[in-house]
């Protein structure tokens, strides 16, 4: 409890300092590898505060090791949380495969503990609350755990900054994060970040015997009402199954207008 | 009435509307001979078809849902269903709908006992969770303290039954152009019916009234026949779940009044998960609820009168959505029992294939399904989704 208030203290400490820094500003605020890892995952969080809201639609692309693809179609509408010991809520809806059309999750997601979590099936008009505590179970077949999806908040992990590298075209924090929550399927993520725009690049994903798991790339970044930064292509490779999964965010909006009273229960029967 | 041809005018131009649903073929096999006279093997296939229309228009939504299902040898099968037709509109805090719609209320996994709004399709199959659409008007407003919903209900569908060719009836067939009813309004007594629902943390919670017209009929000894008679009744529900971690603990309880008599029921239960099995992405779950049922001959017949589930719930985590969800329902009084296999799996992108089992086995004569026994049956269904 003690080292989560902590945590909290420092972030509101980073959170509430005025102006974006830059990358050397950054690695000045701080002398210790944790705590500079921590600054630069605030600073990235902060430049991202201020959404409010988005909607996008995800296709998703599933490769096994033979070859053959199977695709996958949902919408996201996302609401920003501001209050840091919070996740945002998000509501995730359908289309394709048909089976599953108009099948929606709800989730409100929280930093240490289980998300809220519910599910709605189109076909017995119910919505079920549902357990959320695996984090690490894929979602929908694919090689995205839910943790790899579900909103990235600072209070989710411990970091470490190990080193400033090149990356393609720039230069990248290189920052090791340990995920905090107790059932992850991770032991460690390493993250490249880039000094440019504090813009996630690329993460290694470590399994419960600190084997490399996971790669993913986070690529085409298109900067939206001359502030927030979305990656139009997350593409992950699962290096022990072979299999792969890309997936193509198309169409974001920010600032649609969407209020809490749109990520409720009743709502996720109406939603389509 | 306007806002109706406006629907069916929008559903008509298939740019405006969208289309989906399914179009199934079902086979059904009895493990065993008919027992009663008139009924026939009836290990046949049928055909489903299932399609939506959707269209939507700033707030307003308008969805028309049809079901249908062509038994080449079964005609008490082969029936229609307007499952959905409805008009839905919603503001700030507010919602309104006026048309066949489909309600369902409940948390637990093998008995819906809070599920009272629909009527259930009983020759679609014998687990309840087949139901027909419901002519409402329903108003919903959520707040912060929580949710109700108002649902007046002016028309009454009669449940279905099995005829002579059928199989999954007793000896003596219901007889559905008979049916008699305690409101000298019959079908058309207006219904009513409130909810409220909310959660807080880990609890969800609901509260819920029906004064109306029993889904659930009496039958009535009249000869050979028997005849299905439909008590006005008051029933006040409660469902709740608490989630925590891996586990969920669930609750319904009932209280009805019904034909001069008070019974309660009461099913509760949980269900908990076993996530990564073998460091596989497979999620195995344990569900184990039970039932008690207060009612006494004044009331329709149940089958769940002192009874205990304990089932199954494999989830692979894979591609193709394979699941799987067994159990067995155990009567705590005469030590029958019901097995039920529920498995499906997708093919593809579109297609999904399903099989269902349910096997009565060591059934006592006193059990409300001995009628059953020889009716063990298996189905595989073979979908494509549109």
């Amino acid at each position: 409890m003690m080292k989560k208030l902590t945590l909290i203290a420092l972030i509101s400490l980073f959170a509430f300092s005025a102006q974006a820094k830059t990358a050397e500003q950054v690695l000045a605020s701080a002398n210790t590898p944790e705590s500079r890892g921590l600054a630069i995952a605030v600073e990235a969080d902060k430049r991202d505060q201020g959404f409010g809201d988005s909607t996008v639609n995800v296709e998703m692309m599933l490769h096994n090791a033979h070859g053959q693809t199977a695709k996958r179609e949902m919408r996201t509408k996302t609401l920003e949380v501001t209050d840091a010991n919070l996740g945002d809520k998000s509501m995730i809806v359908f289309d394709n495969p048909r089976d599953v059309k108009g099948t929606a999750f709800l989730t409100f997601s929280k930093i240490l503990e289980p998300d809220d979590q519910w599910l709605y099936l189109p076909s017995l008009k119910r919505v079920k609350r549902i357990s959320s505590k695996n984090k690490s179970g894929p979602f929908m077949g694919s090689e995205f755990a839910y943790e790899d999806i579900s909103s990235q908040e600072v209070g989710k992990y411990s970091y470490k900054y190990l080193r400033t590298e090149a990356c393609g075209a720039l230069q990248c924090f290189v920052v090791q994060r340990t995920p905090q929550y107790e059932h992850s399927g991770y032991t460690k993520q390493i993250s490249w970040i880039d000094t440019a725009e504090f813009r996630v690049q690329k993460v290694e994903f470590y399994d419960r015997k600190e084997e490399l798991l996971k790669t993913l790339e986070q690529k085409d970044y298109k900067q939206y009402l001359n502030k927030y930064w979305r990656a139009g292509l997350f593409k992950m490779v699962n290096h022990q199954n072979g299999k792969s999964t890309d997936l193509f965010f198309k169409n974001y909006q920010f600032k649609t207008g969407l209020r809490t009273s749109d990520f409720t229960k009743q709502n996720l029967k109406r939603v389509k | 009435m306007k806002r109706l041809l406006l629907f069916f005018v929008l559903i008509s131009t298939p740019t405006l509307a969208e289309m989906s649903g399914h179009v199934a073929i079902d086979s059904r096999f009895f493990l065993q001979g008919p027992l009663y006279q008139g009924q026939e093997m009836n290990n046949a296939p049928s055909l489903v078809l299932e399609p939506e229309f959707y269209t939507q228009d700033g707030p307003d939504t308008w969805t028309l849902r049809l079901f249908g299902r062509l038994d080449p040898y079964d005609p008490n099968r082969t029936h229609i269903d307007v499952r959905q037709a409805d008009w839905l509109t919603a503001g700030e805090g507010w919602e309104f709908s006026m048309g066949v719609s489909k309600v369902f209320w409940g948390v637990t996994e093998s008995r819906h006992l809070v599920d009272i709004i629909n009527q259930t399709d009983a020759i679609e199959d014998t687990d309840g969770e087949d139901k027909l659409g419901q002519p409402m008007i329903q108003l919903g407003f959520f707040r912060d303290w929580g949710n109700i919903r108002l649902f007046y209900l002016p028309y009454f569908r009669e449940r279905t039954f099995t005829q002579t060719e059928g199989r999954l009836r007793g000896p003596s067939l219901v007889n559905t152009d008979k049916a008699v009813y305690e409101s000298r309004h019959e079908r058309w007594h207006p219904d009513i019916a409130l909810r409220y629902n909310h959660y807080i943390g880990n609890w969800d919670f609901g509260l819920s009234h029906f004064h109306g017209t029993s889904r659930d009929p009496r039958l009535i000894r009249s000869g050979n026949t028997l005849t299905p008679y439909y008590d006005l009744i008051d029933q006040t529900g409660l469902d709740l779940q608490y989630t925590n971690e891996g586990w969920l603990w669930k609750l319904e309880a009932i209280t009805v009044d019904q034909n001069d008599t008070r019974f309660e029921a009461l099913s509760g239960g949980l269900e908990y998960t076993f996530y990564n099995i073998d460091n596989a992405d497979t999620d195995v779950g344990l569900i184990v609820e039970y039932h008690r049922d207060t009612r006494d001959d004044k009331a329709p017949a149940t089958l769940f009168d002192r009874d205990m589930f304990v089932g199954t719930r494999i989830t692979l985590n894979d591609v193709d959505s394979t699941e799987f969800l067994g159990g067995i329902m155990w009567d705590r009084n005469n030590d029958s029992l019901l097995y039920s296999i529920e498995a499906s799996k997708r093919i593809g992108n579109n297609w999904k294939i399903e099989l269902e089992t349910r096997l009565f086995s060591n059934t006592n004569k006193n059990d409300n399904a001995y009628i059953l026994r020889g009716d063990d049956h298996m189905t595989l269904r073979l979908s494509r989704f549109f």
